[in-house]
């Protein structure tokens, strides 16, 4: 085990819990407002303080966490279960058309300022949790699609797969049963990563107006409601300012631990 | 020896300070929120329009002063028939448009007539409907006759939709505004800022400043940025209240909190189920905490209303107490009308902090008697476009900021579609009353009517918060009109 998988395990793990924790326990309801005890600093019975409406900062925290989790947990499963197959298929099909169909239209979302796109989408069909999962899932189908099919190249080389076209298998099957276990590992690294880029996608969504509503907490609008604020009552720009912070560096970390432990071509140079 | 030196030094810098300032003291930088579409009052809604150029640019025959007082304008003076009918205006002499025409009895016509056509784009279209005929009776009186008396037809030329302009000018009106006013448009940089200069010619007092620059700024952390950064001299309604006090605290500026003709409601689509049940909608009304709202959305700024009418105006009535925060009221009725178990519907809030932070509070209270309202935060051309043209919402929250307005109410297409054939018969009345008792009396009739038909949730009179450098004098502090009316401003010696 290294330091990076602990550290950022535990960091993530903790966000993991808290949102999983608020859906049996909050501190307090996390939408009670109560507007004479606005913007009290951190503190019993109120550890993270509480915002401009006197809710209960911890309990916001809290739910937020599950909004971002939920949003990102989301847009990577769109990302890969659209992007895995696409990336197989491109690799089993190397150089013909169907393959530059495919990465070239990758190119083509990559092309895009994903952000900008992602606020395009939101304006167009509305502001909203559901459709910024869809924005950023949009975004995340070129990095698997790309990451699958560059791993998977090498791999249709080897011997073992040579033996099972030469036993008769389709290349379907080969994709399913022998290359996409062998990728499983670096999609693992880079779901990781992803998701914590999806988090940040969330928050930056949400700041703008663009992501979940309220009274649906979120952190980046918790952020975006502090702006006028911080001057005084700087607690509300930085607990869900560090809330972003902790998790996504913990994602990283967690990524990059994995990244050591996971990957094969890192592992061949350890042992 | 040295302390001389010093001295001599420090005054050497004084001076130069002194003279730095003193070259500042004929200019200003004032920032509004909005930028305005145009720049034509007479032919659209946008206040953002008269910020700029009422009394600055544009005057009309009579105008608006500060505390909402009526008082001559380009008309100098003006008779009255016996009957209320006639009015036989005497305008001012020598004085010209910014193009150095003469502003005589054919400008008066033409604005007048043109504003009530029958193809008029006027946004205030109603302020000119009692008009049967304006007559030129020689190039300084001009006589105007009413269909029916209107007991606020002074008041209603007053508006920056009654502004004289110029046939010459006209076609180039909403880019190059040419006006009588004691400023002259210079230069328009769209989406930063607007410039207009001393007039010279001005036929009365002439303004105090040179120069005078608008700027624009709607985020409210921009907005603290740039005051806080000296860019601008003064912020006319200052977008954040949260920040008010960090300034009254700093020796460098001063903060005043005005009146303003806006009141604050949540507007109720009458028209739309369940809320065509008065019962509905009285139950929305108790369970609402207006003191709530101005505590968490405006940091304490505004004063609570129970009416669609100005507290600071002589005839109004608090029925706050109509309709007081009950929320078992308010579950009790809604069982009354059949949703025990509350409904759901939509809350459009536009960007203000007043309606998207009030709307978040008010979507929590109307939770608590179980009415589930789904927020939907929305730009101004949406707002407009869905809900003000389309009229597909449930509620909104808005600030109605015409002076005088209660009329609306009288308008079943109007957007929160209120049709009450007792109240336009009321309002009709009061439009043919002069006498100030009855007018006083009928407008007090009205206001009940609207609170105990629970129309909308009248929420707070909005304030107006300006933010000025010390030494800034003459600015308006309420405001009885949308305005920045800079005529008067100018820095203390």
């Amino acid at each position: 085990m290294n330091r990076n998988l602990i550290i950022g395990g535990l960091l993530s793990s903790l966000f993991v819990l808290a949102a999983l924790l608020s859906f049996v326990w909050t501190p307090f309801d996390h939408a009670a407002m109560d507007i004479p005890a606005k913007l009290k600093l951190p503190g019993a019975p109120h550890w993270f303080g509480t915002d401009h409406f006197g809710r209960d900062m911890f309990s916001m925290i809290m739910v937020g966490a599950r909004t971002s989790i939920a949003v990102a947990l989301v847009a990577v499963g769109i990302g890969m279960a659209l992007g895995v197959p696409l990336g197989l298929t491109a690799a089993a099909r190397k150089g013909s058309w169907l393959d530059e169909l495919i990465m070239r239209g990758n190119d083509l979302v990559f092309a895009f300022p994903s952000l900008v796109i992602a606020i395009l989408i939101t304006a167009v069909f509305g502001a909203g949790a559901l459709n910024a999962i869809i924005a950023i899932g949009i975004f995340n189908i070129p990095v698997f699609a790309r990451i699958t099919r560059s791993a998977a190249l090498s791999l249709w080389e080897r011997d073992f797969i040579l033996t099972a076209r030469v036993s008769g298998k389709s290349s379907a099957r080969i994709s399913f049963e022998h290359i996409l276990p062998n990728v499983m590992n670096l999609l693992i690294v880079q779901g990781t990563i992803q998701f914590s880029l999806g988090i940040l996608a969330e928050a930056g969504l949400s700041y703008v107006g663009l992501g979940a509503q309220p009274p649906t907490p979120s952190w980046g609008r918790m952020l975006a409601d502090a702006q006028t604020m911080v001057s005084f009552a700087p607690h509300l720009a930085l607990v869900p300012g560090m809330a972003i912070i902790l998790t996504v560096l913990g994602l990283n970390l967690m990524g990059d631990g994995l990244r050591d432990y996971l990957d094969p071509r890192l592992r061949v140079v350890r042992t | 020896m040295i302390d001389l030196k010093k001295l001599a030094f420090a005054s050497t810098i004084a001076l130069a300070a002194g003279i730095g300032a003193a070259q500042a003291q004929g200019d200003l930088t004032v920032a509004v929120q909005l930028e305005p579409p145009h720049l034509d009052p007479t032919s659209a809604a946008a206040g953002a329009i008269d910020d700029v150029v009422y009394s600055n640019i544009f005057e009309g025959l009579t105008r608006f002063m500060s505390d909402g007082t009526v008082v001559p304008g380009l008309a100098e003076s003006w008779e009255i028939s016996d009957d209320g009918l006639v009015y036989t205006f005497k305008l001012r002499e020598g004085v010209t448009f910014h193009d150095g025409t003469a502003m005589d009895a054919e400008d008066v016509k033409f604005s007048l007539d043109r504003a009530r056509a029958e193809d008029s784009v006027n946004a205030q279209k109603a302020l000119f409907t009692s008009i049967s005929d304006v007559a030129i009776i020689d190039p300084l009186t001009v006589r105007v006759t009413l269909s029916e008396p209107n007991g606020l037809f002074l008041f209603n030329m007053a508006w920056g939709d009654a502004v004289i302009v110029a046939p010459e000018s006209i076609d180039t009106i909403k880019t190059n505004p040419i006006g009588t006013g004691a400023f002259r448009f210079v230069n328009w940089v769209q989406g930063d800022r607007i410039d207009i200069e001393k007039n010279p010619e001005y036929w009365g007092t002439p303004a105090r400043l040179d120069n005078a620059t608008f700027k624009f700024i709607s985020d409210p952390t921009a907005a603290f940025a740039a005051v806080m950064a000296e860019d601008v001299d003064m912020f006319s309604t200052f977008p954040s209240p949260e920040n008010l006090p960090q300034f009254e605290a700093d020796p460098r500026f001063q903060v005043l909190v005005g009146s303003t003709e806006g009141e604050t409601i949540l507007a109720i689509n009458n028209k739309l189920p369940p809320f065509d049940n008065v019962k509905v909608r009285e139950a929305v009304a108790h369970a609402i905490d207006r003191q709530a709202i101005i505590d968490g959305a405006m940091f304490g700024l505004g004063t609570p209303i129970g009416t669609h009418f100005a507290p600071h105006h002589p005839a109004y009535v608090d029925l706050t107490a109509n309709s007081a925060h009950d929320p078992d009221k308010a579950r009790a009725l809604l069982a009354e009308a059949g949703f025990p178990d509350g409904f759901e519907t939509t809350l459009h809030l536009p960007p203000p902090s007043y309606a998207r932070r009030g709307g978040e509070i008010i979507a929590a209270q109307l939770a608590a008697v179980g009415i589930k309202a789904e927020i939907t935060n929305v730009e101004w051309a949406q707002w407009l476009e869905t809900v003000f043209k389309g009229k597909n919402f449930g509620l909104t929250i808005v600030s109605h900021t015409e002076p005088m307005d209660i009329g609306i109410y009288a308008r079943p297409d109007y957007y929160f579609q209120y049709d009450n054939k007792a109240f336009q018969d009321l309002i009709a009345e009061l439009n043919k009353t002069t006498d100030p008792n009855e007018r006083t009396a009928l407008l007090q009739q009205a206001q009940t009517v609207i609170a105990n038909d629970f129309v909308n949730g009248f929420l707070f009179q909005l304030a107006k918060p300006v933010v000025a450098k010390i030494g800034l004098e003459g600015f308006w502090v309420n405001a009885p009109t949308q305005a920045v009316d800079l005529t008067a401003v100018g820095w203390t010696e």
